[in-house]
């Protein structure tokens, strides 16, 4: 026997959390779904007040001035910036529950880039007006922030992986130019690992914890040959030659020793440490490690001893996986105006100039990335932007947390050993097709 | 039983055996302390270190800092306002607890009425439920009540994982003591109630202050519910604070100043433990029959 | 008072029947309601509410479907005993019985070391001639840093390049999915609760007289036997409450395997970080079926534990006469029956 409840009624009867929809919000369903037209009629431009900003911690600082600089100008339109905790996990569960119960308490929430697609379907944010502009915003970018062809968020910080090498033993080894394949980093290492000075050194380091990370690094294999993990309407694709060979080249690479063993402890920091210490010569990460590992404290000991590159692939440049934070207003929060007004200003193009200086954090309006003045402070941009633009968003997922869970369970086993890549990725394609299929 | 105490034999050379003794309790301390701290000692050496230097295995920092304490202090962290947070939610948890808990306890320890067995086991079987599944049903219903941000919302929910505890341990310590103390009380004139105050609980005194101090910390530790009952920063408790620490970037993991925090937050409970321990047992002991 | 010391050891006998207590018994039994309901109103608020919503919700699902626009299908349905039979045999089925099994092996092997760590301490605290309020601070350390804190500690600790490995010498990836993480978790939790058995049952070792090892010595028991007779028996109570307290919540542990190796690492994912995830990940319906799985698990270990081991847990009031003490004592010497 099944019935079907409204949550209006659970709520009452039980006193359920209750799954995130009104009544309205069911009806408005009915129809044609276009939320584009309810979100822009429905506040009508008089829904101002004061709001608040749910994200991670603000890193630097420069967030807090941003906000500040807006309360100066918008008196009676004030922003709160609620602190989230530092995990993303822990993140995305205090989220869920406030949207679950429906609070009033987060009106702009900052969205990590794979859980728009979550938040879309089950309406716990505002379908974007479609008068929004999204022009000069990075394609890759705006794509995570899409659900269904219709934007539910204004991307606001991005991330790429790059390849960080060591410049100076590439050199004294006589090789030129960074890697672009696989093949090459592998025939460069061997050339550096000769060299009485990179004694010890292992060659590539990547995230291959059984972590978020892990998908990140396993998508970027496949799609840096030829493959994808999903197609464009959403179908998984991972039961395909490209797949099977980026994973057989990830597990051949961790029994050869290209990769050592304990990477299947690694997440970023573990890169970043092993690379500091001088004990890779290449390494999958993001460009926070750039400024830690020039450090000239003592801290590193490859301070300006190393440079950046795009990712390599199987046959040319391979393409890196998007990371970043999309801006989005609740579904429950009240003045919604001021919300998407204050959205409109933290992703402007002097916002994400104060956060690139003040934090290092990627923006996602391409024009900063010609910036002579921001190429000079950040050398690592233009190899930032190469990635970018070759990049590829996360799957988007309704439900992300199961896609991924699924990846990691099918991909660790093969790297430690356990499984053999062919049959993992066919039984991979069975799951996430059960996944993603809608009943 | 006189074969069990006369079958091994008696004595030996007695001054030898407590030398061995004495050193052997002194090993002994010295084993526990060192289990007890080395960890803790690697947390303080890692907060003592810069933050660039985070991954040394060097057993003294080199060179020394401070910064990851100053990381910690920073205005805008909120730490200070954070720990007396916490100061009020464990404090006022702990004493909600134990004075609900005693009564409890002594009804338990020392009345006779029927379905007790019942009833101890329905407050055991309480702290039995995954804390993870009270969170949302209690955040709705503090939605409701507008409870949000509010130290209720925190106290309310962490008495549900002490106080079944607090019950537990307060009956069997009372328990421990005999029925005869109270009982000549009695005797002697004490209503029930003064025979519990005047003699038993200063008896228990010992038990009574553990328990204590169980719960104190406890609720101190606990994550789970001030992350989700709190989202403004004046409200959070340590452990939240804690958790929103982060790095300079993104994926930089203040793990310095994560541990740095941690011996902020330590060092003053167990200091605060052992001052209250005497006055408070000292306290709890004075008047007794004892 | 005699002085046949192993003689008064703690009897887990039923009360000897007293005269007074049917007459007693009304007026106690509303003085006992009055003083427990208290406790009882507030834990029907924390506890019966939550349990209540739990139960309810694992017999629905919800958000499964997708509409024609993408929308998650709002509204529920009941689905009777499918989340908790899918738990057991279906797709989930091989994920429950890892996470089960986990759970016992936590359960088992930590309560066990903290059982006998917490046990050595609080005897090397209580016979600590000089610097026990020392001991004591330094035991109560691991316990009040709190668990984030700890998981990351430990995290680093077992880290690859970590200071456990460079002190053994060895490279062992204590993170990666296998029995090292496994041995990692149970070595951080009996680091930090041994300490919490410990104090208790020091607590109960301070209440036991001094007179009776002063008797015992007289007699003649060496320190083994004066253990097993004297302390041991006496300090059974406070020690199986800290040791039922500490089984309930290692069964229901979620932070260590979470912080320290990974919420996604088969061999250290208990029933509680299985819950969690699947609430995590919005299966709120098979969430509940494995929180209350969990609990039912939980309260059939605690009858089980106290039927075996604990008849002086519950009700057991000691109300008896020396006498009547010293008389069971034999008994139990004699020949330890199990009353019921």
């Amino acid at each position: 026997m099944s019935r079907t409840r409204t949550t209006w009624r659970t709520s009452r009867t039980a006193g359920l959390a209750a799954l995130a929809a009104t009544t309205a919000l069911v009806l408005a369903g009915c129809s044609s779904g276009d939320a584009n037209d309810k979100a822009s009629t429905a506040d009508s431009g008089t829904d101002r007040g004061p709001i608040t900003f749910a994200v991670g911690k603000d890193t630097s600082g420069a967030l807090q001035k941003q906000v500040d600089a807006w309360n100066t100008a918008h008196p009676s339109e004030k922003v709160t910036l609620d602190e989230l905790p530092a995990s993303a996990d822990a993140q995305l569960q205090q989220l869920q529950q406030n949207a679950q119960v429906k609070s009033t308490a987060f009106s702009v929430l900052g969205l990590d880039v794979t859980w728009t697609s979550e938040f879309a379907a089950n309406r716990w944010i505002d379908a974007m007006p479609a008068s929004t502009s999204t022009s000069g915003l990075l394609p890759a970018a705006v794509d995570s922030a899409t659900y269904r062809g219709t934007l539910y968020s204004v991307p606001w910080q991005t991330n790429g992986g790059l390849l960080f090498y060591r410049s100076d033993l590439l050199t004294a080894a006589g090789v030129k130019t960074p890697p672009t394949t696989w093949q090459e980093m592998q025939a460069d290492c061997a050339k550096v690992k000769a060299l009485p000075q990179a004694k010890g050194a292992s060659c590539y380091a990547g995230q291959f914890d059984k972590y978020e990370g892990l998908v990140v690094n396993f998508s970027e294999a496949v799609q840096s040959s030829g493959g994808h993990v999903f197609d464009t309407d959403g179908n998984p694709t991972v039961n395909t030659p490209q797949a099977k060979t980026a994973l057989a080249w990830l597990a051949g690479a961790f029994k050869d020793g290209t990769i050592p063993q304990e990477e299947l402890t690694y997440q970023e920091e573990n890169g970043r440490k092993a690379f500091q210490s001088g004990k890779a010569i290449f390494m999958r990460n993001w460009p926070y490690v750039w400024d830690l590992a020039n450090k000239t404290d003592g801290s590193s000991k490859v301070a300006g001893k190393f440079d950046v590159a795009p990712l390599p692939g199987l046959d040319s440049t391979g393409s890196s996986t998007l990371g970043g934070y999309n801006l989005a207003v609740s579904s429950f929060t009240r003045h919604k105006t001021t919300a998407r007004d204050f959205i409109t200003y933290l992703t402007s193009d002097s916002s994400e100039r104060a956060n690139l200086l003040a934090a290092s954090t990627a923006p996602t309006r391409a024009a900063l990335y010609e910036d002579r003045a921001l190429q000079k402070k950040f050398p690592y941009l233009a190899d930032l932007k190469q990635s970018l633009d070759a990049a590829v968003a996360r799957p988007k997922a309704v439900r992300y947390g199961d896609v991924s869970a699924a990846v990691q369970d099918a991909i660790y086993p093969v790297l430690s050993g356990q499984a053999g890549p062919d049959t993992a990725l066919a039984s991979l394609q069975t799951k996430l097709t059960q996944i993603t299929s809608q009943p | 039983m006189t074969t069990l105490t006369t079958g091994r034999p008696g004595r030996r050379a007695s001054a030898t055996r407590s030398g061995v003794a004495v050193v052997l309790r002194y090993f002994g301390m010295a084993v526990i302390i060192v289990y007890c701290l080395a960890p803790f000692y690697w947390m303080t050496v890692s907060a003592f270190r810069r933050p660039s230097d985070q991954f040394q295995l060097s057993a003294l920092p080199r060179p020394w800092s401070t910064a990851n304490f100053s990381a910690v202090f920073k205005p805008d962290v909120g730490f200070e306002r954070a720990l007396l947070n916490s100061l009020i939610v464990a404090g006022i948890t702990t004493v909600i607890t134990l004075v609900i808990g005693t009564v409890a306890a002594y009804a338990l320890a020392r009345l006779e009425f029927r379905f007790k067995n019942l009833v101890a086991a329905v407050i055991i079987a309480t702290s039995m439920f995954p804390p993870i599944s009270i969170v949302v049903p209690l955040l709705k219903l503090f939605t409701d009540i507008k409870w949000i941000n509010t130290y209720q919302a925190m106290i309310v929910p962490s008495l549900s994982f002490a106080l079944p505890l607090a019950v537990w341990y307060l009956a069997s310590f009372f328990r421990q003591l005999p029925a005869e103390l109270e009982q000549a009380a009695m005797i002697d004139g004490c209503t029930r109630g003064q025979a519990f105050r005047k003699v038993i609980l200063p008896l228990a005194a010992p038990g009574v202050f553990t328990t204590a101090i169980i719960t104190f910390i406890a609720a101190w530790n606990d994550f789970i519910i001030a992350l989700s009952m709190v989202n403004k920063k004046d409200m959070q408790t340590a452990t939240v604070a804690i958790s929103r620490f982060t790095g300079a970037y993104g994926f930089d993991q203040p793990y310095g100043t994560q541990m740095a925090a941690g011996v902020v937050v330590t060092v003053p409970l167990v200091i605060a433990v052992l001052t209250f321990q005497r006055r408070i047992v000292a306290g709890l002991t004075a008047g007794g029959l004892k | 008072m005699t002085t046949t010391a192993p003689a008064v050891a703690l009897p887990p006998t039923k009360p000897a029947p007293k005269s007074s207590t049917r007459r007693a018994d009304h007026g106690e039994g509303r003085l006992a309601a009055v003083l427990l309901s208290p406790t009882f109103l507030v834990l029907a608020l924390v506890i019966g509410y939550p349990l209540v919503s739990a139960l309810r919700e694992s017999l629905y699902r919800r958000g499964e479907g997708l509409d024609a626009n993408g929308f998650v299908v709002s509204g529920e349905h009941f689905v009777g005993l499918r989340n908790y039979t899918d738990a057991f045999t279906g797709a989930g089925g091989s994920r429950f019985w890892n996470a089960f099994g986990n759970t016992t092996f936590f359960t088992v092997t930590s309560v066990v070391l903290e059982a006998a760590v917490g046990l050595a301490m609080a005897l090397v605290m209580h016979h600590a001639l000089r610097g026990r309020a020392l001991l004591r601070a330094g035991i109560l350390v691991p316990w009040a840093v709190p668990t984030a804190v700890s998981g990351l500690l430990w995290r680093w600790i077992f880290d690859a390049n970590g200071i456990a490995n460079k002190l053994l010498g060895q490279q062992i990836l204590w993170a990666a999915d296998g029995w090292p993480a496994k041995w990692a978790v149970v070595i951080a939790d009996t680091w930090k609760t041994a300490p919490f058995i410990g104090l208790l049952t020091l607590a109960g070792l301070q209440l036991i007289p001094a007179e009776l090892h002063e008797a015992a010595r007289v007699d003649g028991a060496n320190a083994w036997v004066q253990f097993r007779k004297i302390t041991l028996p006496l300090v059974k109570p406070a020690l199986l409450v800290a040791v039922l307290f500490r089984l309930l919540d290692v069964l229901r542990m979620f932070d260590l395997p979470y912080l320290l190796v990974g919420n996604q690492k088969h061999s250290v994912q208990t029933l509680s970080v299985l819950a969690f995830n699947e609430a995590n990940n919005l299966h709120y319906g098979p969430a509940a079926a494995y929180a209350t799985l969990l609990f039912l698990y939980v309260v059939i270990v605690a009858y089980a534990f106290v039927k075996i081991l604990g008849t002086d847990l519950i009700a057991e009031a000691r109300a008896k006469t020396p006498a009547r003490r010293r008389r069971s004592a034999t008994r139990s010497l004699a020949g330890r029956g199990t009353p019921a």
